[in-house]
């Protein structure tokens, strides 16, 4: 690991100042980077991925940014709420089994005890290129140099969203719950804070796929904001291993059913692309509509109409297609 | 059974020599100065060492380290508390897992600056006196190990996962065990001995 300063920001403006005077983009080779659980800044450090000359604990911040408040109407979620934590709350497994279900599927009980929402939706891809800096063409880590993975063994990569220059899978969990939900986020910068949609923080590769995200320097997430209640939802996830492994492919689904009529219907899908996912055209073939397992199928299908296999990866359509209608499936069957 | 036990008081009489010597990384009175130094953080050389108080198993410990330490390290090379385990250094295998305020973390992935203040419990700090903790013997008694390595790790986290309530069942302990890699695969004997200890250790 190279060396780095390391400061504790003790207030916000303190935390956005130190992160913005190390102003350069992207965001991902930022000189300074923000620490809240380091479950992947400290490892991709430790493999000379990443290269901070400072680093910026903001956990000090916990106080004012950690707090998960559910209300009638919506759900805010504290930044450096941990993991563990949110996905223990009665009220959330009660009212958003896919939040709950999208952190719990994640990880480990140590890493989900360290790892914060913000921090979260903010890791990097598990891409074994990207992550072994003896590969010399990486897109995201080396611009320009190529992509490995391309004509590599691309069994773990995406099949949607993917591009010329990179193939590299979003691994995460939680974030195809928020993408689904519609959350908004709240931004801390130098200026105040600003909301956003969710859907407009991670960036496809297209031809740049070092730059993953649309914060500014200095920008840190502060909250997570729901709006609604979705107790008819669920995470699905196949994976290699049962438990403490990524995805191969993920559906996270929410659903409004009154008297056996689809009315809302939310897909996103984990695994299979190059960011938090949403298979819009596949969710308006639900509304207005009766459930049945030919309908799921349909549903299905157009999630992944889009998709492009690779050399290794293609199983990942139809293993998708199966998550997603299963997903189905038990969303619409589940007591709530 | 006699031979088992007969190791374990070898064992025990290791970590009373390790605990001793750990005496000795207290920092000397001239590394005090160090923390008078008015130059803020920011301006400081990153090769510089910086001074750091962590309180591990109740006792605080003065360090004068490279920022890049983690806890692991810490423990390990400094205060030479050698039972928590480097696996795989990536926080991937569990081996390193301690408490810190009470929660299981892996401390391979925690710098030693960002622990500053928590209370860092180890598999050193587990027992009382002579008296194994309740997960510690239940280990011992379900034969819950081969080679060892990963054990403290297991323990530690097997006591956390306890008090999270997460010992229910078979499948529950399997869950949220997982964290915990155990290249023997001692997973079955490992459930066995969550499952003895859960009981006594949730009767406090």
């Amino acid at each position: 690991m190279r060396p780095f300063l390391y400061q504790k920001a003790t207030d916000p403006g303190m935390a956005v100042q130190a992160l913005g005077a190390a102003g350069n983009n992207p965001l991902t080779r930022a000189t300074a980077q923000p620490l809240a659980g380091g479950t992947t800044l400290i490892d991709l450090m430790k493999l000379d991925v990443m290269r901070p000359a400072a680093i910026v604990d903001i956990n000090p911040l916990a106080q004012g940014w950690s707090a998960i408040e559910p209300r009638d109407d919506s759900l805010r979620l504290g930044a450096l709420a941990k993991m563990s934590d949110v996905a223990a709350h009665d009220g959330i497994q009660r009212n958003y089994p896919v939040i709950a279900n999208s952190l719990k599927l994640a990880a480990s009980a140590q890493l989900r005890n360290m790892a914060t929402l913000g921090g979260n939706v903010m890791q990097r891809t598990r891409c074994s290129y990207f992550r072994d800096v003896s590969y010399e063409n990486c897109n995201k880590r080396n611009p320009g140099s190529g992509c490995a993975a391309m004509d590599g063994v691309n069994r773990m990569h995406a099949v949607l969203g993917t591009s010329d220059h990179c193939i590299a899978t979003y691994p995460g969990d939680f974030a195809q719950a928020l993408i689904a939900l519609d959350a908004m986020l709240e931004i801390t910068g130098a200026s105040g804070t600003r909301n956003m949609p969710f859907a407009e923080l991670h960036k496809a590769p297209g031809n740049t796929p070092d730059i993953e995200t649309t914060l500014r320097p200095g920008e840190l997430i502060s909250a997570f904001v729901i709006r609604g209640r979705w107790p008819r939802s669920v995470y699905l996830k196949a994976r290699d291993r049962q438990s403490y492994e990524f995805a191969l492919s993920s559906a996270a689904i929410a659903l409004d059913v009154q008297d056996g009529t689809i009315r809302d219907a939310r897909i996103a899908l984990g695994g299979v692309a190059t960011v938090p996912w949403r298979a819009r055209e596949a969710e308006a073939l639900l509304k207005g509509q009766k459930f049945d397992d030919g309908l799921a199928q349909r549903v299905a299908d157009a999630a992944f109409a889009e998709a492009r296999g690779r050399r290794h990866n293609g199983f990942k359509i139809a293993l998708g297609r199966r998550v997603v209608a299963r997903a189905l499936q038990q969303a619409v069957t589940m007591e709530i | 059974m006699s031979e088992k036990t007969s190791s374990k008081a070898s064992a025990f009489d290791r970590r009373a020599f390790m605990a001793g010597a750990a005496g000795s990384a207290l920092m000397p009175m001239t590394a005090r100065a160090a923390t008078q130094d008015a130059t803020p953080p920011a301006a400081r050389d990153p090769s510089l060492p910086v001074e750091v108080t962590l309180r591990v198993n109740g006792k605080d410990k003065r360090l004068r380290i490279d920022a890049r330490t983690t806890v692991l390290d810490a423990l390990r090379e400094h205060l030479k508390l050698t039972g928590s385990k480097k696996g795989c250094d990536h926080g991937q295998c569990g081996a390193c897992t301690v408490l810190i305020d009470d929660r299981r973390v892996v401390s391979c992935l925690t710098l030693a600056l960002a622990a500053e203040g928590q209370e860092i419990t180890t598999i050193e700090g587990l027992a009382t006196d002579d008296r194994l903790h309740p997960m510690q013997q239940a280990f011992i008694d379900n034969d819950a190990f081969q080679c060892g390595y990963c054990t403290p790790g297991q323990i530690m986290s097997a006591v956390a996962c306890v008090k999270e309530g997460h010992a229910g069942s078979d499948a529950d302990i399997r869950e949220y065990m997982s964290g915990n890699i155990c290249r023997c695969a001692a997973y079955p004997n490992i459930v066995a001995a969550v499952k003895q200890a859960a009981p006594e250790i949730m009767k406090g």
